[in-house]
């Protein structure tokens, strides 16, 4: 097996060997390694297959902006995890990545006939070609894309690790712990402020902690050797805390950060058990520091992808950090000072390389160096072809005209077995756009800056386009002084020399004497688009850069155009004519890298997905078969399933109890607010839309509750306790937002109204008797009160004592039966509920949940708020004008009773509904019209409530139908699926319409 | 994620709060004289400002007191707040 490792560095265990496989295949490699550096020191360059022609394509950086080498992470069903970059992903002993996006594999891959077949696949290929016909997509086009482009596999099973969400404060935060953010951490922590750093790598130190080349020095030391140093004296600082392995991965307002932190991706899989695998850190600082540096560009020319070519530097960083050279023959073509640091650190480890450079002529300290030590360099030239299939084996180069714009003179043939290009420095202004920062366009070397920094937030380093360490540590220590208002010395004495690049020719397209439709120049490398495809999308018409970039899907994939972005904007720009500063940029949006389902959910999953609000009864309910209903938060019991019913047997047997002798509900959840004050009753008269001046103590009345544009909002029974003392009930799910809306009205509109309102939901319990034996059962529980019609008649309100236990009795009723609400302190709840159910024992009392009660309220027309309505449902509509005062001056909603909308008389209103099979059910939702022959079929409404009834042995439904109070007696369609069913407009009361059962 | 200073309990992350849109939006003492057109404008029109808006925020997992909040809709950032039934502040007027 081939061994590009070639020497020893400090970063890299070498006494500690790793095994890891890759496509099935065992490997090793050393502690400290990526798992890129260790495919590369196996002479491993290709690992994938390019997402829309297939063609192979290798390793190109050592980064977050990888396009290439993405893999998926194990093979388990509940643990493999895709889209993982190699050149992040750190090797432990065991791991199991493969390569994605190529079937059969890598080396032979089917889909690998897409680049024969290119010039058939232009930009928005996917829109033009998979648009018709209509039918093809679903059984023929997106089978065949799947199969083809496939990123990555899902986990089928659910996430057994375990993650962790944690808030922090701090003064400041430094993003990035390259030399610029130790600096800035340095000072800012020395200076009281308590401060974070984070940075993504395992490591402090960015790219100077590798950096050795003897014309960079600070104090007379190798930059590394002294920024070492300073990280040596961080660590001393004790309110400066250092996470490493943590990226951030959105910049919100108000300088609210979320930071990833990786605890355990490094680890062998036996020590992964049982801990934290990320940990989401949502930060608040009052200032942040962004030292997030910067990305080398790649060069757009004819066949830039292949396996073999990387960026410049990060040969560099496989060569000085990891010891692992890209290749034993290489050439680095670039149009800036920075290959050439890579070229002397290759020169000195003994790899030959030559250099191809844009630019005419250069002069700087590097460039001195390079010529000193004989490497040859070509200037004024350009790459016009490279070749080798699954690897580069050799190259093309010719001369530059004058301008830039053409080639000229003969083609120079090169071999090599690696090539780094070096298009420049884009500054990572992700962090600062995200914060909602503008930027600016620097046209000398063609970068996007930071725009204004705010007094909360600041760039420093290269990510503000700060690019040689002397201008970087003087720019930073500037800038940071002034940021915090201190006056810091520490590197007042700081002496720094290094080599200045004087030089610089920028060059999006590079001239080729090949026609542009017959090369392949890719500019997004994992999504395959290509100059040619840019140039297109212009030539169709397309101008804004986020339209081009959607129709092309430049920058779409999973490294969201961190390598892309920059060029396919020149070239819209040098294509359009108009200057690159003017075209403004694509958005970046949080995440910054991508982020795991399980990092955003941390803890919620499970039985904490949700808050559960559980009744003082709730135990009683499972311990008798109960099935739950999620009612809000609630858990309601929605059935009680005995000897294993199904529900339909279990709600017919429930209700039919309930109306021949009794039944009883678990009614805690419905909203309690308690409103006491001396104008309570002034306050309940403006909210409700019937009057309230005249109830009197002890008495209980329904109320209807409005928007103030006249819809129905939420109803209830409010009772009146004393003089000043009211409790209102609200609908279960209605409770918290009907608290919000009274008190709105009471701190705004209304402040001078003495009420104040409670919410006492949780702090009483609720059982509901009712059914002809209700009395009875009452009678057994509370001996001493006279529940006769006319000391307790319907409608009104008694207090007595449970065993000494006080309890509040309403004699009210929701389903059309002699009924009684029992109100308890919730600790009572439970007792409550089992002696009622003692009491009830003889006369067969029922326990029913809310599927039932719904049953029984449908039988008597009574509406369910958020059921039967929908918001815009006006009283007048629902039937319900005995409601609504005539005599009241005012109350939320009167006025838009009478607007031209509201008084349209073809609104839909609420219907009963009989069907022609009395044994038929309707299904809720469905739609109701008068005519299935002429089309299109005019829809009249829709079904909302609809039950089989067993006290009236027929099926009954309410609905909503446009003009229905004018259509009783009408015959009306319900189209199904595979049939029709008749219909005829009831009234919406189907049982007892005298009420007779109610003082039964 | 706003930092919201709520005037009876200090600096609050934004998710404890809810917005209630434009503020300084009177309640008709006499809807009844007001023609459909009157009531429309007061039930239904907002200005949706890009710059200084003035808004309404009720403190909702707090103290559950509702209050004004000067915002200036392009950048987000929040100039001021007072109580219900104080005058706005002059200086964003
Ligand atoms: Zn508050």
């Amino acid at each position: 097996m081939p061994n590009y490792r070639i020497h020893k560095t400090e970063y890299i265990d070498e006494t500690k060997r790793v095994s890891f496989k890759y496509d099935g295949k065992t490997y090793f490699g050393y502690e400290g390694d990526t798992l890129a550096s260790a495919l590369l020191a196996n002479g491993i360059h290709l690992v994938g297959r390019s997402f829309k022609y297939h063609r192979p394509r290798g390793i190109v950086s050592c980064g977050a902006e990888e396009p290439n080498a993405i893999c998926q992470i194990g093979s388990k069903k509940d643990l493999t995890e895709p889209n993982v970059r190699a050149t992040e992903l750190e090797l432990y002993e065991g791991l199991e990545a493969s390569s994605q996006n190529c079937w059969p594999n890598v080396k032979f891959d089917i889909g690998g006939i897409n680049n024969f077949i290119s010039p058939l696949i232009p930009a928005g290929f996917y829109y033009k070609t998979f648009m018709w016909p209509k039918s093809f997509w679903k059984k023929v086009y997106e089978p065949l894309i799947r199969l083809s482009a496939g990123l990555g596999k899902s986990p089928t099973e659910p996430d057994p690790d375990i993650y962790d969400h944690k808030y922090v404060h701090y003064d400041v935060l430094v993003i990035g712990g390259g030399v610029s953010g130790i600096i800035a951490a340095k000072m800012a922590a020395k200076n009281n402020f308590k401060t974070l750093l984070v940075d993504d790598k395992k490591i402090l130190g960015g790219s100077t902690i590798y950096q050795n080349n003897e014309s960079i020095k600070i104090d007379d030391k190798l930059s590394s050797e002294w920024l070492k140093n300073e990280i040596q004296e961080i660590k001393k600082l004790s309110n400066l805390t250092i996470k490493t392995r943590t990226s951030i991965a959105a910049y919100h307002g108000y300088n609210f950060l979320l930071a990833k932190e990786n605890l355990t991706d490094h680890l062998p899989e036996e020590k992964k058990k049982n801990k934290i695998r990320q940990r989401l850190w949502k930060i608040r600082a009052k200032k942040v520091v962004i030292a997030t540096g910067s990305i080398e560009r790649p060069l757009v020319f004819n066949n830039n992808d292949r396996p073999g070519i990387l960026l410049s530097n990060s040969i560099n960083k496989y060569l000085d950090y990891y010891g692992v050279t890209c290749g034993e023959n290489i050439i680095l073509f670039t149009n800036n000072d920075s290959a050439y640091e890579t070229s002397i650190s290759l020169h000195k480890k003994g790899i030959k390389n030559i250099i191809v450079d844009l630019r005419k002529s250069a002069s700087s300290e590097l460039i001195k160096q390079a010529e000193n030590l004989g490497i040859k360099i070509y200037f004024n030239h350009v790459v016009t072809n490279t070749f080798g299939y699954r690897k580069i084996n050799s190259l093309e180069i010719m001369k530059l005209s004058e301008d830039g714009n053409t080639t000229v003179g003969n083609k120079i043939r090169l071999s090599c077995d690696c090539l780094g290009m070096s298009g420049g420095w884009t500054p990572m202004v992700h962090m600062h756009t995200q914060s909602g920062g503008k930027l600016d366009f620097r046209d000398e070397d063609q970068v996007f800056l930071p725009k204004e920094n705010s007094e909360d937030q600041i760039s420093v380093g290269s990510c503000n386009g700060d690019f040689d360490l002397e201008n970087i540590i003087d720019k930073t220590v500037n800038k940071i002084n002034k940021f915090l208002d201190i006056d810091n010395q520490d590197y007042q004495d700081t002496n720094i020399i290094c080599s200045k690049e004087n030089d610089k020719r920028n060059l999006w397209l590079l001239p080729n004497k090949i026609p542009l439709g017959k090369t392949k120049c890719f500019i997004d490398f994992q999504n395959d688009s290509t100059a040619k495809d840019i140039k297109l999308a212009l030539k169709e018409g397309f101008r804004s850069i986020e339209h081009v970039k959607r129709y092309t899907t430049t920058g779409m994939a999973t490294d969201q155009g961190k390598l892309s972005n920059m060029h396919a904007l020149g070239i819209i720009a040098d294509t359009a004519g108009v200057k690159m500063g003017t075209l403004g940029t694509t958005t970046f949006r949080p995440p910054f890298t991508p982020l795991t389902f399980g990092t955003l959910v941390g803890r919620n999953v499970g039985k904490f997905f949700e808050v559960v609000r559980k009744t003082s009864m709730h135990e009683w309910h499972v311990e008798n078969n109960a099935e739950f209903e999620n009612v809000g938060q609630w858990k309601r019991p929605w059935y009680y399933a005995k000897n294993g019913e199904n529900m339909h047997d279990a709600v017919q047997r429930e209700s039919k109890a309930a109306r021949d002798s009794a039944g009883i509900l678990d009614a805690s959840t419905l909203g309690k607010i308690d409103i006491q004050g001396t104008d309570a009753s002034e306050f309940l008269n403006r909210v409700y839309t019937n009057a309230w001046s005249k109830l009197a103590i002890g008495k209980c009345r329904y109320g209807l509750m409005l928007n103030e544009d006249g819809m129905v909002y939420d109803d209830g029974v409010t009772t009146r306790i004393s003089e000043n003392h009211y409790l209102m009930t609200t609908t279960t799910g209605g409770a918290a937002n009907v608290l919000s809306k009274l008190e709105d009205y009471l701190q705004t509109e209304w402040p001078e109204l003495d009420v104040y309102l409670t919410s006492v939901t949780d702090h009483y319990s609720t059982a509901s008797i009712c059914g002809p034996n209700s009395k009875k059962i009452l009678n057994k529980l509370f001996p001493n009160l006279d529940l006769s019609d006319e000391n307790f008649p319907h409608m009104s309100f008694k207090e007595d004592k449970l065993e000494n236990i006080n309890c509040r009795i309403m004699r009210i009723s929701f389903t059309g039966e002699l009924s009684y609400e029992i109100n308890i302190e919730s600790k009572y709840g439970n007792s409550l509920w089992k002696m009622c159910i003692e009491a009830g024992k003889e006369f067969n009392l029922t326990p029913y949940g809310t599927e039932t009660m719904h049953l029984l309220r449908a039988e008597k027309g009574f509406i369910i708020v958020g059921q039967d309505t929908d918001g815009t449902m006006t009283p007048s509509d629902l039937q319900m004008d005995w409601i609504v005062s005539k005599k009241k001056y005012d109350f939320i909603g009167k006025r838009s009773l009478y607007r031209s909308d509201t008084i349209r008389e073809d609104r839909k209103q609420l219907v009963g509904l009989l069907t022609d099979d009395p044994k038929e059910i309707l299904e809720e939702g469905a739609q109701i019209v008068s005519d299935v022959k002429s089309k299109p079929i005019d829809m009249l409404g829709h079904v909302t409530s609809s039950y089989f009834s067993p006290n009236l042995n027929k099926s009954i439904a309410l609905a909503v139908v446009r003009s229905g109070k004018t259509m009783k007696g009408k015959k009306l369609i319900i189209p199904m699926e595979n049939k029709n069913i008749n219909v005829t407009v009831s009234d919406t009361i189907f049982l007892d319409k005298e009420n007779k059962r109610l003082n039964a | 994620m706003f930092l919201i200073n709520c005037p009876f309990c200090g600096e609050r992350d934004q998710s404890e709060f809810s917005s209630g849109g434009e503020a300084h939006i009177v309640r008709p003492k006499q809807p009844t004289e007001l023609s459909d057109d009157e009531w429309a404008e007061y039930l239904f029109m907002r200005k949706n400002i890009k710059g200084i808006q003035f808004e309404r925020w009720n403190h909702v997992h707090g103290c559950r007191k509702w209050f004004n909040v000067v915002r200036d809709t392009s950048n987000d950032k929040i100039l001021s707040v007072y109580k219900m039934g104080e005058k706005p502040p002059v200086n964003y007027k």
